[in-house]
C-alpha cells in the first residue's frame, strides 16, 4: 500500500486523527479509471475524493487544471473550496483551488479560462458551459481527474446526464481522465457505478464502514396533529423544547411554502428569542448567504430549511435533524438525518413531525423502513434525447463535429449506451433542421455540413445556444423587493402565476416576513413590510415528489392490522372510525368513495400509487366522466388518494376504473392534456426548441412571445410523428404521468372495486380538501361556470 | 349564433368566438394579426426553429369563418404578415390556398408595424380604411371614435372559484374596438396593462373568445 506523503502524515498526526481505511483505499486505487465511494456522511468522503489528487500535485509542481470537481449545489462548491484550502495551507502545498458556477463574476470566469486553477470547483451547467466555448481543449488539456460529489442526487435528474454526456466530452479531450463518484445513500450501487463509468469499462465500487444506526424517533407531541394539512404548527411547542436541548438544530419541511408559514409560526411562539433563520431556494441569495454565514460561525440555534440544505455543506455544530412532514422517500430521509452529527461513528439524532394524521402512518412506515436500512428509489430509465439535442448543440457551439466521432462518444456516457444510430441521428436532424416532415424553408438550417462536418450555419448563434444550456426548467418566477426610493431591498421570488393572482393590498409570507403587495414595476413585485393580517401565503414551485412504493405497501400492509399499538392514539382512533364509517384501503382492492359536499358532488379513489399515478388516474377519470356528460370541474391528488369533484352524482364508478377504458381513454388523453403540455414546454426549452425566459426579455412586449401550448398542439395537428412529441411522451410516461405506477395498481387491485357511497365526507377522505395544486377540468362545466360567471359580472356592472 | 352582438356607432357588429368580427349589413369580415410567416421570420434571423405550420392553421381559421359567413369583403386589420420577407416566402402551398380564399372577394391589406408596405399578393393595400360610419386602422388612436384596431392581442382573465381561465378577448366601449390577434403563433397583452386601460373607456366590455364568445366587464387593476 502506497504510504502517505509525509506533508499528510504530519498533518494528520498533528491534529490527533488518523487515515480512514476508506480514505487510505482511495489513495491505493488512485489510477483506477472509475471508482464510486460509498461512504457514511461525516466520514471525511470528500478528503477521500480529493486525496489522490492532492498527493499527486503535491509531488509534481505543474501547471494548469489537474483536478475537476463537480458538485450539485453552487453553495456547496463554495464550501469546499473553503474546506480544502485550510489544510492545502496548513500543509503549504503549491495548489490553486478555485471555484466557478453562475455566481461568478464574468471577470473571474474568463481569466479562469485563460489560465485555470489547478483545482476547479464547479456545477454540471457550468461544465456544460465552459465545453462550449471553441478553447475548451486548451483549457481542459492534461486534466487528470474528475470527482462527482453527491453523485446519487445528480443521477435523479437531467443534470446527471447532461453531466455524463459533459464527461464523455472531457474523457475524448484527456483520454487518460480518471473519474471518482461519492455518495452517501446509495439503494442500487452497481447501477449508479453503471451511471458513472466510461462505456465500454467499469466502474469499481469502494464502500465505507456505514457507521452506527441513527437514533430516530417521532417527536411526541401534547396536542394530536391536526385532521388535515398542517406543516407542524401543532409541534411548535415540543419542537422549541427540542431546539433549546440541542446546540443547533435543522428543521426540514418539504415545501417552501410549508416552512415559511412554520417559521412565521414558530417566531410567534419564540418567546424567548432563541436565534434561528430560515433558508430555502426562493429566498434572495444575500438572505440565504447571512444565514449560512451565521449558521458556521454557530451564531444559530436552529434553521427552518428545505431541500436546499439537503446535500454536503458541512456548516456548524447541528446535533439535531428534524424533519416535520412526511419524508415520502427513505432515501432523503436518510440523507436529511445525516446532516446531523458529522462525525463519524457517532449516531445522528433525528426527530419525526407528521404534519397530519394520515402523516403519522407515513411516519411510522418509515421508522420501520430505516430501522430495516432499506432505502428506496426508483430505476432510471435511459438518458433523455432532450438533453442530448441540447449536447449536440452545445458541441456545435465549440466547434465542427463529426456526426459518427459524436455518435462513438456519446454512447460512451452511461445513460446513452444504448442509444441507436437511428435515435441519435434524429436528434442531429432536430438540432441542424428543427427535424419538420415539411421541408419547404432552406432558412430552416441551423447547422450545415461542410467537408464532411457539422458546423453551425451563422456563428452568431453559439451564443444563444450557451444562453439555453442547462436542464432545470423553472416555473417562471418574479422578484420581490421592499419598496423604496433607492430600488429596494431583496427579499426572494414568487412564481409570476401567483403573483398575478395578487391585487394591492394583499399579503403574503417571504423570508419568515407578512408583506403587503404595492404593485408589479418592470417585472418586480414591490411590497412593503406590513404585520397587521393574516398572511396569504406564496405558492413557491416546490418539487412534489411521490411517496415510494415501498413506503406505500408498508402503509397498507399497516392497515390490514386489527389494532395499531405502534401508533399514537389519536391516529389508531382515526383510522378505527375510518373503519366504522366507512372502509380502510386494501392493497388489492380499490377503494372508492362518493359523498356530497358544498354542494359538489366528491369521489376518492385511494389507489395508493403514489402522487404522479393518483395524478394521471385524476386526468383520465374526468376524460371519462366528462365524455358520460358527468361534469367534472376538477381533481386533486395525492400520494394516496384522488379526489375528483363536479356538477353530477356518480352512482356507479365502476366502468370508470375498467382497465382497458382506462387504457384506451390513456392514448387520447396523453395526446392532449395539461401535464403534457407541462412536460413538452420542459423538453422543448431543454432541447432547445424555444427559449429560456430571461427577466430582460420578458420585460419587452409580452404580446410577442406565446405560450409554448400553442407549439405543442400545432405539432400534434400537422407533424404527429415530430421528435419533440416523441420525447415529451416519453419523459411524461416516466416523470409527471407515471403511467408504470398506474399499472401497478390497476393489475394489483385487478378490477375488485369497493364502492362505498357515503352521506358526508370520511375521516380519510377529509385531509384531501386542504390539499393545494388542484387540476382544473377544462370541459363543459368550465363553460357552464363561466357563462354564470361573465353574467354575473355583467350584471353586476349594470352592463347587460 | 353564439358571437357577442352590439352597435358601433350605429354600426350593428358581431365578435365572433373565433376572434374575428363580423359587419353584416356591409357583409365585411375583419380580422387582425395574422402574423403569417413567424416560425419563417424567425428560422431566417437565427432564432428558434418553430414548427413550420402556423401559416396554414391561421389559413384554415380564416377559411372557417369565410365559409361561415361568405363575406364579400375580408379585412385584414394590420400584421397580417411577421414581416414583409416573409409575405415574399410563403410555402407554395399556403399561397395557393391564400389565392383560393382571396378569388371572388374584395381583400384589403391595411398595413400594420410589422408590415408596413405593399405586399406581392394579390387584394388592395391601405394605410387605413373607411366605411360608413367606422374607420379601421392597425393601432388605436386615443382621440378616434367608431374606431376597430388591433396591434395590442388583448387577453383577459377570468377568476373561476379559484380557478382562473386566460383568454384573447375583444376589448369594446362606446367609442372603439380593439381585436385580439387572429394568428395561430401570437401571445397576449392582458387588458388591465395601463395601456388598454387608458385607451378603454369605463363601461369598457371585454369578449372572450373561444368556444363561444362571453362578454364581461374589462378587468382593471384594482
Amino acid at each position: 500500500m502506497a504510504p502517505l506523503p509525509a506533508p499528510f502524515q504530519d498533518w494528520f498526526s498533528a491534529r490527533g486523527w488518523r487515515i480512514h481505511p476508506h480514505q487510505q483505499d482511495m489513495l491505493a486505487r488512485a489510477d483506477a479509471p472509475a471508482l464510486l465511494l460509498i461512504a457514511p456522511t461525516g466520514g471525511g468522503k470528500t478528503l477521500a475524493g480529493f486525496l489522490p489528487s492532492l498527493v499527486d500535485l503535491a509531488g509534481n509542481s505543474r501547471q494548469g487544471l489537474h483536478t475537476l470537481y463537480i458538485s450539485p449545489l453552487k453553495a456547496l462548491a463554495a464550501d469546499i473550496g473553503r474546506n480544502l484550502r485550510a489544510p492545502v495551507g496548513e500543509m503549504g502545498l503549491p495548489i490553486r483551488i478555485e471555484d466557478r458556477t453562475g455566481d461568478t463574476p464574468a471577470s473571474r470566469r474568463k481569466r479562469q479560462r485563460a489560465d485555470p486553477p489547478h483545482i476547479l470547483l464547479t456545477t454540471p451547467e457550468s461544465l456544460a458551459l465552459l465545453l462550449s466555448y471553441e478553447d475548451a481543449p486548451r483549457v481542459f488539456a492534461g486534466l487528470k481527474r474528475v470527482i462527482v460529489d453527491e453523485v446519487h442526487a445528480l443521477a435523479e435528474s437531467k443534470r446527471g446526464d447532461q453531466l455524463m454526456l459533459g464527461l464523455a466530452r472531457l474523457q475524448r479531450l484527456c483520454p487518460g481522465l480518471r473519474r471518482v463518484g461519492l455518495s452517501a445513500t446509495v439503494e442500487d450501487p452497481p447501477a449508479l457505478a453503471r451511471f458513472l463509468a466510461p462505456h465500454p469499462g467499469g466502474c469499481e465500487i469502494l464502500t465505507a464502514d456505514p457507521g452506527p444506526a441513527p437514533d430516530i424517533s417521532m417527536l411526541e407531541t401534547q396536542a394530536p396533529p391536526p385532521w388535515a394539512g398542517g406543516g407542524g404548527r401543532h409541534a411548535i411547542p415540543a419542537i422549541l423544547n427540542e431546539v433549546r436541548r440541542h446546540r443547533t438544530t435543522l428543521i426540514f419541511h418539504n415545501t417552501r411554502a410549508q416552512a415559511e408559514i412554520f417559521f412565521h409560526d414558530l417566531w410567534l411562539a419564540n418567546d424567548e428569542g432563541l436565534p434561528i433563520g430560515i433558508h430555502h431556494g426562493s429566498l434572495a441569495r444575500e438572505a440565504r448567504e447571512r444565514v449560512e454565514a451565521a449558521m458556521a460561525k454557530g451564531d444559530l440555534r436552529a434553521v427552518v430549511c428545505t431541500g436546499s440544505l439537503d446535500l454536503g455543506i458541512d456548516w456548524g455544530d447541528v446535533d439535531l435533524v428534524i424533519q416535520v412532514g412526511a419524508p415520502k422517500n427513505v432515501k432523503r430521509l436518510v440523507q436529511r438525518i445525516g446532516r446531523a452529527n458529522h462525525r463519524y461513528n457517532a449516531p445522528s439524532k433525528a426527530l419525526l413531525v407528521p404534519a397530519n394524521r394520515f402523516e403519522v402512518v407515513e411516519c411510522a412506515a418509515a421508522l420501520e423502513a430505516v430501522r430495516d436500512r432499506q432505502l428506496d428509489g426508483e430505476p432510471r430509465g435511459p438518458g433523455p434525447r432532450d438533453v442530448l439535442c441540447q449536447h449536440i448543440l452545445a458541441g456545435a457551439a465549440a466547434g465542427p463535429f463529426e456526426a459518427g466521432a459524436l455518435y462513438d462518444e456519446v454512447t460512451g456516457a452511461g445513460p446513452y449506451t444504448g442509444l441507436t444510430r437511428a435515435q441519435f441521428d434524429a436528434c442531429l436532424d432536430f438540432a441542424a433542421t428543427g427535424g419538420y416532415a415539411l421541408r419547404a424553408y432552406d432558412r430552416y438550417q441551423r447547422l450545415i455540413s461542410r467537408d464532411g462536418k457539422c458546423q453551425l450555419r451563422d456563428p452568431r448563434s453559439a451564443a444563444r445556444i450557451r444562453m439555453n444550456l442547462g436542464t432545470i426548467v423553472d416555473t417562471e418566477t418574479l422578484k420581490v423587493r421592499l419598496k423604496n426610493s433607492r430600488g429596494g431591498t431583496p427579499l426572494g421570488e414568487v412564481e409570476e402565476g401567483f403573483a398575478a393572482t395578487l391585487t394591492q393590498g394583499d399579503t403574503f409570507l417571504i423570508g419568515g416576513q407578512v408583506v403587503r403587495y404595492e404593485g408589479l414595476r418592470e417585472m418586480v413585485v414591490e411590497v412593503t413590510r406590513r404585520a397587521d393580517r393574516t398572511p396569504r401565503v406564496a405558492t413557491f414551485m416546490g418539487t412534489k415528489f411521490a411517496t415510494s412504493t415501498q413506503l406505500s405497501d408498508r402503509i397498507l400492509a399497516m392497515f390490514r392490522q386489527g389494532r395499531w399499538p405502534a401508533l399514537p392514539g389519536h391516529t389508531a382512533e382515526w383510522l378505527a372510525l375510518q373503519r366504522a364509517l366507512s372502509q380502510l384501503p386494501e392493497r388489492d382492492r380499490l377503494l372508492v368513495e362518493t359523498f356530497p359536499h358544498e354542494g359538489r358532488a366528491h369521489l376518492v379513489a385511494y389507489g395508493f400509487a403514489g402522487r404522479n399515478a393518483q395524478q394521471t388516474l385524476g386526468l383520465l377519470l374526468t376524460q371519462q366522466m366528462e365524455r358520460a356528460g358527468l361534469h367534472p370541474l376538477g381533481f386533486v391528488a395525492t400520494d394516496y388518494a384522488t379526489l375528483v369533484w363536479g356538477l353530477d352524482e356518480i352512482t356507479d364508478p365502476a366502468p370508470l376504473f375498467r382497465t382497458e377504458t382506462l387504457r384506451e381513454g390513456f392514448a387520447d388523453w396523453l395526446a392532449g392534456n395539461a401535464v403534457m403540455k407541462r412536460t413538452f414546454r420542459s423538453s422543448a426549452v431543454i432541447a432547445g426548441l424555444i427559449d429560456r425566459m430571461t427577466p430582460g426579455r420578458r420585460k419587452t412586449g409580452r404580446q410577442a412571445t406565446f405560450s409554448s401550448d400553442i407549439l405543442y398542439d400545432t405539432l400534434r395537428k400537422y407533424d404527429p410523428g415530430h421528435l419533440m412529441l416523441e420525447i415529451t411522451r416519453e419523459e411524461a410516461l416516466k416523470g409527471l404521468v407515471d403511467f408504470g405506477r398506474l399499472e401497478e395498481m390497476l393489475a394489483r387491485t385487478s378490477g375488485r372495486i369497493t364502492h362505498v357511497p357515503l352521506p358526508r365526507v370520511s375521516p380519510l377522505a377529509a385531509p384531501l380538501f386542504l390539499e393545494v395544486g388542484r387540476v382544473p377540468v377544462k370541459g363543459a362545466a368550465e363553460e357552464r361556470l363561466m357563462a354564470e360567471e361573465a353574467a354575473r359580472l355583467m350584471a353586476e356592472a349594470g352592463l347587460g | 349564433m353564439s358571437g357577442y352582438d352590439f352597435t358601433l356607432s350605429g354600426a350593428r357588429l358581431t365578435a365572433r368566438p373565433s376572434g374575428a368580427l363580423w359587419w353584416p349589413d356591409e357583409a365585411v369580415l375583419v380580422v387582425s394579426d395574422l402574423h403569417l410567416g413567424k416560425s419563417e421570420r424567425l428560422a431566417r434571423r437565427g432564432g428558434a426553429l418553430l414548427p413550420p405550420y402556423e401559416v396554414r392553421e391561421t389559413l384554415a381559421r380564416l377559411a372557417a369563418e369565410i365559409a361561415a359567413t361568405g363575406p364579400r369583403t375580408v379585412l385584414c386589420l394590420g400584421d397580417s404578415f411577421d414581416d414583409l420577407a416573409a409575405a415574399g416566402s410563403l410555402d407554395p402551398a399556403d399561397s395557393a390556398e391564400l389565392a383560393r380564399l382571396m378569388a371572388g372577394r374584395r381583400w384589403l391589406w391595411v398595413e400594420g408595424n410589422h408590415d408596413p408596405g405593399p405586399v406581392e399578393i394579390g387584394g388592395t393595400h391601405l394605410a387605413e380604411f373607411r366605411l360608413g360610419p367606422l374607420a379601421f386602422r392597425h393601432i388605436a388612436e386615443p382621440a378616434a371614435r367608431g374606431e376597430i384596431s388591433g396591434h395590442y392581442h388583448p387577453k383577459a382573465r377570468l377568476s373561476l372559484r379559484g380557478q382562473a381561465v386566460s383568454r384573447p378577448c375583444f376589448l369594446i366601449d362606446a367609442c372603439r374596438v380593439i381585436l385580439p390577434a387572429f394568428g395561430a403563433y401570437t401571445g397576449g397583452l392582458r387588458c388591465d396593462d395601463p395601456v388598454l386601460a387608458g385607451l378603454m373607456g369605463p363601461e369598457a366590455v371585454a369578449v372572450l373568445t373561444g368556444p363561444a364568445a362571453r362578454a364581461m366587464p374589462m378587468p382593471r387593476r384594482g
